[in-house]
């Protein structure tokens, strides 16, 4: 399937908004290509690619609207699914909270699109694959990983003038190595937008050196630690973080941002000052588009600010009812860092456990954010400044608040799941119990 | 928020914010539900496109899965209804063997081009990755069935519901719940159809219909003054039957203890929405547990999930062999454990059994999505270990040569493998009740409904919570507790079951959304189980100040 240019888009979705009769029509068109390939023991194991495109159309009469979806873009097919959205938009129940759609916008320029990687072909992920089978095989180690990529666009139109158009791609990779005697285990994750940025053989190179070192892990007592938290780590705890930063949850009284006597934690102090958050889809090395499913422009926001909050995210219904401007939801998330590198950090370190990442991650008790989860591929026991040796898995019951109180350092940063995050030092983070996993 | 859950949501109606991505197809009117699919003998002629352009490209297998997907949601809070949404998803995927090595690809354009382009790609990537094959596939021998057919035995197809008649039940218990002293509630009904045609080089042309159906509510109880809240989720379980699930028979309703209403193959929702609220409100007060060890009561509707993680996916072949490494995990249960022919999984009373036959249960199918007739197996049997579960291409890794049918992929864009059958506890062969149980326990928790669920990628340590807690002392339940969660290692667990209640306590728990594989897919699951009884459990006071 092509990827279609912004006039192709554009020249689609005027045609098929030519034939709407409802008070107001909303159209989006999306496409995309995307590719994979899976390997384990060593081998490849499944791999495919799937192709997809459809047009949405929204239609409303007052406060009903209906929806209808089609993948044929002939005019008789087009006007075929405008009519369908009309007919069930005069069979739905009102919704009190219908939001009539946007006028024209102004985006900025996107910047999420690589050539290189919407050109990616079966042989370039046989050779990703590769470069990480063949020196495991050589170190007595057993690769699996996955490599995926993807290249669509996104547009769309409204009867209120209203034009938005994107494309992007993206890459991601994991490898998991594990030693063959089943006593270590090291992973990586790399993604990016541009595929030229990734470089297979440094990022598998890494994950074995890590399952040879995890190999023999010793038990140590679990209890409270001062950790490392590379940025895979850390970001899976902030980005469970970010899905609750809405601000009608809040206002209701049901969100961690509830404060007593139905008031928010806007503005509030809720971390340690030197925690910077924010924002932004222009942003090099981790682009999104521009605007959002609802055709909202997305600008750079500023979420925290010295350890205070400085918004929450309010939709359109929600910040009517406020009397406040709508926030959209961030598409990706920056956390400002430090100079230090990793070996900087384990430097300064007297005694505390560096860990790679987190694993099975869940929500124990929304009120205080309480995550329980564990370590994996890859943790191990600091003591004056030195990595002394592997330790065996923790299970951690922690709340990212609770350890964004309790930061002591922070790092440099690292592009992890489409975020930027810093490598950070945390005192007094709480591992319950131990885990025999490698 | 992760970059392609943005990239999914982008161009759909706020409503669809809340709805799991997986769930998304496209969006069609309600009266486009009943409309016929694609014919049958239309279907097979497509299929045979796929699988003679394979055979003409070289391929040695292939097989060609026609799938639409029927689903229907509809979303309410309090006194609102959010959004109904239908949508219809319709392709084709086609797997392949060339060079000894698999192949994949799907469309959504069914039409001979199209299928002829997606097999060529299927074919190109068998043979770009062939390359790089060590280990070539090896199929374990599956019968020619020819031209079959199954249907999931429903009485009450939601299509043919009209929606009011679905929105007036969820603003019913809404109102019910609101009545009740919640502050807020949200409810949903989930309903999902897959028409799936199955067809391989092998001879057979399989036509299925299934369908699941899934109810579910949050209530929300809020002390405003003091800036807490406390939410109890519904009682019922996820489905793989028609809307007859939802008449609420009270011959199929069950007295909990202390008040709790619990149901077996007919659910009450606004009966459960009445209770909800009032056990959310009592949460709110509820004395914090004491950490320690506790005899723990858990109920069927909680003792599910425990299955599912403890024992449904150790026992994944795959993930003992290493293919799911990089994700989901690889297992402690391993292969010399099963060969050794005494490794003590549990306690004697301990029986677990995978059926993909299971009526009412998600994962029951006639056929698994490689065209294998399912069963029933034993994986534990007398607390000992006894098998695993596998599919055509690794049964052999285990020295059986008869797939276990329990191969699935979550649409026809995706590749199918590997997943969890429906893995069941059995009832104890003694008649005894949950209240003679709890009058056994002298320091106890009973715990019922699902809650926070993690454990480790080899499954040994985990840690659950649940949706209601009671204390038990002396044989009696005298009051709620909040903030339990217990930690424990698999294998000690089950070893610490001594009892399970008889057959008529028997109630079945279920998942829409069982995670594996990358890219991740879902599959639904249910797991069967009476109300056990498991000793000297190490429980976590979870509460914290932030």
């Amino acid at each position: 399937m092509a990827i279609y240019t912004k006039e192709e888009a554009r020249k689609i979705l005027e045609k098929a908004l030519s034939f709407s009769k409802a008070d107001t029509c909303e159209i989006n068109l999306n496409g995309s290509n995307s590719g994979n390939i899976r390997y384990a023991r060593n081998t490849v194991s499944t791999s495919g690619y799937s192709s997809n495109q459809s047009l949405a159309v929204q239609s409303s009469f007052g406060k009903k609207s209906g929806t209808a979806t089609i993948d044929e873009f002939d005019d008789a097919s087009l006007e075929k699914v405008v009519r369908r959205a009309e007919e069930l938009a005069n069979l739905s129940p009102e919704n009190p909270e219908f939001m009539e759609p946007l006028g024209p916008q102004i985006y900025d320029e996107s910047i999420s699109f690589s050539e290189a990687t919407a050109n990616i072909t079966p042989e370039y992920r046989a050779k990703v694959a590769s470069s990480g089978i063949v020196p495991a095989a050589a170190q007595d180690v057993t690769a699996a990983g996955f490599f995926n990529d993807s290249a669509g666009f996104s547009a769309m139109i409204n009867s209120k003038g209203l034009f938005a158009y994107n494309k992007s791609t993206n890459t991601d990779f994991t490898v998991t190595m594990r030693t063959n005697d089943g006593t270590g285990s090291g992973w990586v994750s790399r993604d990016f937008n541009d595929v030229t940025k990734f470089d297979a053989d440094e990022a598998s190179k890494t994950a074995i050196d890590k399952a040879v070192l995890s190999r023999e892990a010793k038990a140590i007592e679990p209890g409270k630690y001062t950790v490392i938290l590379e940025p895979a780590a850390a970001s899976d705890l902030l980005r469970n973080m970010f899905r609750s930063l809405d601000a009608r949850s809040a206002d209701e009284g049901r969100s961690f941002m509830s404060a007593a006597d139905g008031a928010n934690k806007l503005g509030q102090k809720i971390v340690d000052e030197r925690v910077n958050i924010w924002s932004d889809p222009l942003n090099s090395e981790v682009p999104t588009s521009p605007w959002n499913y609802a055709g909202q422009p997305l600008k750079k926001t500023t979420w925290l600010e010295n350890g205070v909050v400085k918004n929450l995210a309010y939709d359109r219904f929600w910040a009517k009812e406020k009397g406040v401007e709508p926030v959209p939801y961030p598409s990706n998330v920056i956390m400002a860092g430090g100079d230090q590198s990793l070996e900087d950090l384990i430097k300064g370190t007297k005694k505390g456990i560096l860990v790679t990442r987190l694993w099975y991650i869940r929500s124990v008790d929304p009120q205080t954010l309480l995550y329980t989860g564990l370590t994996r591929d890859g943790t191990f026991y600091i003591e004056n400044g030195q990595i002394k040796y592997p330790v065996k898995n923790f299970r951690f019951n922690e709340s990212p608040i609770i350890m964004l109180n309790n930061l002591e350092t922070l790092g440099k940063q690292v592009r992890i799941d489409g975020n930027l995050i810093p490598y950070m030092k945390i005192r007094d983070f709480t591992f319950t119990s131990l885990s025999d996993a490698v | 928020m992760k970059r392609r859950d943005f990239v999914q949501y982008a161009g759909l109606g706020a409503g669809a914010l809340m709805m799991p991505s997986l769930l998304l197809g496209n969006d069609i009117p309600t009266e486009a539900l009943l409309e016929p699919g694609m014919d049958a003998l239309v279907k097979k002629r497509m299929a045979d496109v796929a699988l003679n352009t394979a055979k003409s490209l070289g391929a040695t297998y292939a097989d060609a899965r026609i799938g639409r997907y029927l689903n229907q949601y509809v979303f309410t809070r309090e006194d609102k209804v959010q959004n109904v949404v239908n949508t219809e998803s319709f392709g084709i995927g086609i797997r392949v063997i060339a060079n000894g090595t698999w192949g994949f690809s799907s469309t959504n354009s069914v039409t001979e081009d199209g299928i002829k382009k997606a097999t060529e790609q299927a074919v190109a990537i068998a043979k770009a990755n062939s390359k790089i094959q060590t280990d070539p596939v090896k199929l374990a021998p599956v019968n020619a069935y020819g031209e079959v057919s199954w249907k999931t035995p429903i009485t009450k197809d939601f299509k043919e519901v009209p929606v009011s008649e679905k929105v007036d039940l969820l603003l019913t218990a809404n109102a019910a719940a609101l009545d009740n002293g919640a502050d807020y509630v949200n409810s949903a009904l989930f309903m999902v159809n897959e028409q799936k045609y199955f067809a391989s080089t092998d001879g057979s042309y399989i036509d299925q219909d299934i369908h699941r159906l899934w109810p579910t509510f949050r209530v929300t109880a809020i002390d405003k003054a003091k800036g807490n809240f406390k939410t109890r989720e519904n009682m019922s379980a996820p489905v793989g039957m028609g809307y007859e699930y939802l008449d609420g028979l009270e011959s199929e309703k069950l007295e909990g203890p202390a008040g709790l209403r619990l149901y077996r193959n007919s659910y009450d929702m606004v009966e459960d929405a009445t209770i909800a609220a009032k056990q959310a409100k009592e949460k709110l007060t509820a004395k914090s547990v004491d950490a320690g060890k506790y005899d723990l009561v858990l109920e069927p509707n909680h003792l599910g999930l425990t299955i599912h993680e403890s024992v449904g996916h150790p026992l994944e072949l795959d993930r003992v062999l290493g293919y799911e490494a990089n994700y989901a995990g690889t297992s402690f249960a391993t292969l010399d454990k099963l060969k050794s022919g005494n490794f003590k999984y549990g306690s004697d009373v301990v029986n677990l059994v995978a059926d993909k036959t299971q009526v009412g249960s998600l994962g029951a199918v006639g056929y698994d999505d490689e065209g294998v007739k399912t069963k029933k197996w034993d994986l534990v049997r007398n607390g000992i270990l006894t098998n695993f579960q596998a599919i055509r291409d690794q049964v052999h890794m285990i020295d059986q040569n008869e797939s276990h049918g329990c191969c699935y992929a979550q649409s026809w864009e995706d590749v199918q493998f590997q997943r969890m059958p429906n893995v069941s506890l059995e009832p104890g062969k003694d008649k005894y009740s949950i209240s003679e149980m709890i009058k056994d326990v002298e320091k106890g928790i009973y715990i019922a409904g699902r809650g926070s669920y993690s454990i480790d990628q080899q499954r040994y340590n985990f840690q659950f919570g649940g949706t209601v807690f009671y204390e038990i002392k002396n044989g009696e339940i005298v009051g709620m507790l909040e903030d339990v969660a217990y930690q424990s290692n698999t294998q000690e667990f089950w070893n610490s079951c001594v009892k399970i209640c008889d057959e008529d306590d028997y109630r079945v728990f279920g998942t829409f959304f069982d995670g594996k594989g990358q890219p991740s897919q879902a599959s639904a699951v249910s797991h069967g189980s009476s109300t056990a009884r498991f000793n000297d459990v190490n429980v976590i006071n979870t509460g914290r100040t932030i």
